[in-house]
């Protein structure tokens, strides 16, 4: 199959049938994570990064018949090294044993938060949350380093002036979607909010509730133009916020650090330890949400101004 | 009568996607998966009554507004003229180098 | 209410059947929107009314409304724009039933 687009919507209906599998088996923050994350705002990055690249695959220059031995070989070695490893489910595991009857148990005591995932991913194994807050960092700042263009002041004036010819002849051809998008975004921005101050209690958190927040933007910036966009929310702003969720995240381990405990250990953030752990969960999960909300913004941003310059450049030209 | 209704919506997904699969042209397709996003919508509602846990409507509600979020993005994004043009601009560079 | 509730969920799950038929049996890409979105709204109504019915807790209540208020708003605006853009691109609807044959022989996959 050689059309990308039918390619990106089959990965969107396959994310999809993840979300349906992860909710029959009762796993309900996944559930939320893979189906905003999966079939909305990964489909909607991967339409744009082809309308750069042209639709249909190029042809590829070099036979598979080797890299096909290759990944057989190592596949067969990395699924004779699993046959070690206990069966999944089985009662007797050493996870089921060790492992989830310390969560499950002394989570309420320890960390006072009724959501046990919530209280895994953000109290028992905050490093790792750390790491992939980080790595989303990095993507974004890849993304920057690669594809960003640097605009000149003339060329911000000359978009102004542009902008009220761009708005009058869209308003005309999208009114409908343009009123009804005016009235749902603050319902949108709300509930990314109630996503995330709620991930104590129910599904939700950080990450869910910064791709809800990215994905309201991205609505308001197709439906408004990049331009208007681009004036409503400023871009060093945006970059500005993606490193002060990161810093925010760091910067509560420090504290940990300073008041004499490990780091990212939140019982020393307070005098009572479960109020600490409270504390240190919501300030994390704030510079979770921040983080992801900056990068998703700048990740769209790029590929979809890039292809604007690219027209004007060839209208420009032609 | 809550099996019934998740019967009904689970043969309706499957119409939907035979009509993606089928549907000659390619707003057939995007009108066949807007249908399947909506349905989803209601199963999943359907299926957190089931099984007892009403935090599912939380993922509804998420689900219905990236549907609306990913038709529109589709819309605007799979204007055939763009494709075509991309496609010229790559020939005209293959003749030139 | 169990009554009351089966018979908005029966009705429900009766128009959703009904649009799927629809979708695949009609003739152009225009029908089948007509089918599609006005079968679509009216079944999810029926449906979370019948879910709201059936368990008057105050929160799951409330986000049932939601969900139903966001429908009502999308569902229609997301048929406008389908059709509007399928529009503008030239794709014509059959007028005619000698038209038919023709259309679906020259309509781009």
């Amino acid at each position: 199959m050689k059309d990308l687009f039918s390619i990106i919507m089959l990965l969107g209906i396959y994310s999809l049938l993840s979300a349906c599998f992860f909710v029959a088996m009762d796993a309900v923050d996944v559930a939320f994570t893979e189906a905003a994350v999966g079939a909305g705002i990964s489909t909607l990055l991967m339409l744009v990064a082809i309308t750069m690249t042209g639709r249909e695959e190029n042809p590829s220059r070099h036979k598979p018949a080797l890299a096909l031995v290759v990944v057989t070989i190592t596949g067969s070695l990395l699924i004779y090294g699993t046959l070690d490893m206990p069966y999944f489910g089985l009662a007797e595991d050493p996870v089921h044993l060790h492992v989830a009857p310390r969560y499950i148990n002394d989570s309420m005591q320890e960390v006072g938060v009724p959501n046990i995932v919530t209280s895994v991913l953000a109290s028992y194994r905050a490093f790792d949350t750390f790491g992939e807050v980080v790595v989303i960092f990095t993507a974004g700042m890849g993304v920057l380093a690669l594809l960003s263009v640097v605009r000149l002041p003339r060329d911000i004036a000359k978009d102004i002036s542009k902008i009220d010819a761009f708005n009058k002849c869209m308003h005309e051809e999208h009114l409908i979607l343009r009123i009804v998008t005016k009235v749902l975004i603050p319902f949108i921005l709300l509930f990314a909010l109630y996503v995330q101050f709620h991930g104590d209690f129910g599904p939700g958190g950080g990450f869910q509730a910064g791709v809800i927040f990215a994905a309201a933007i991205i609505l308001y910036t197709m439906l408004f133009g990049m331009n208007t966009a681009r004036r409503v929310i400023n871009q060093s702003l945006i970059q500005l916020l993606a490193a002060v969720g990161v810093l925010l995240y760091g910067s509560v381990g420090i504290v940990s650090l300073l008041n004499g405990k490990n780091f990212l250990d939140y019982n020393a953030l307070s005098a009572d330890p479960v109020a600490g752990q409270h504390l240190g969960i919501l300030l994390i999960e704030l510079g979770v949400g921040i983080t992801v909300t900056a990068v998703m913004v700048i990740i769209f941003f790029n590929f979809a101004g890039r292809r604007i310059d690219q027209q004007n450049k060839e209208n420009n030209d032609s | 009568m809550l099996i019934a209704a998740t019967i009904a919506i689970l043969v309706v997904m499957i119409m939907a996607i035979l009509r993606t699969i089928m549907g000659p042209t390619l707003y057939d397709r995007i009108l066949a998966v807007n249908m399947f996003g909506t349905k989803t919508v209601l199963l999943i509602s359907l299926l957190g009554f089931l099984m007892g846990r009403p935090e599912f409507l939380d993922i509804a509600i998420v689900y219905a507004l990236i549907n609306f979020i990913s038709v529109i993005g589709v819309l605007h994004y799979s204007d055939a003229s763009i494709f075509k043009r991309i496609d010229q601009q790559k020939k005209t560079m293959k003749k030139n180098s | 209410m169990d009554i009351s509730s089966a018979v908005f969920l029966l009705i429900g799950s009766f128009l959703c059947v009904s649009g799927g038929l629809g979708i695949l049996r009609f003739p152009d890409f225009y029908t089948r929107m007509h089918a599609v979105g006005v079968t679509e709204t009216l079944a999810t109504t029926m449906i979370l009314i019948g879910l709201m019915l059936q368990n008057p807790d105050v929160l799951v209540l409330l986000k049932l409304v939601i969900i139903l208020l966001m429908t009502l708003f999308i569902s229609p605006t997301a048929s406008h724009a389908l059709a509007s853009a399928a529009m503008q691109n030239k794709l014509m609807p059959v007028l005619d039933k000698n038209d038919a044959n023709e259309k679906e022989a020259s309509s781009n996959p």
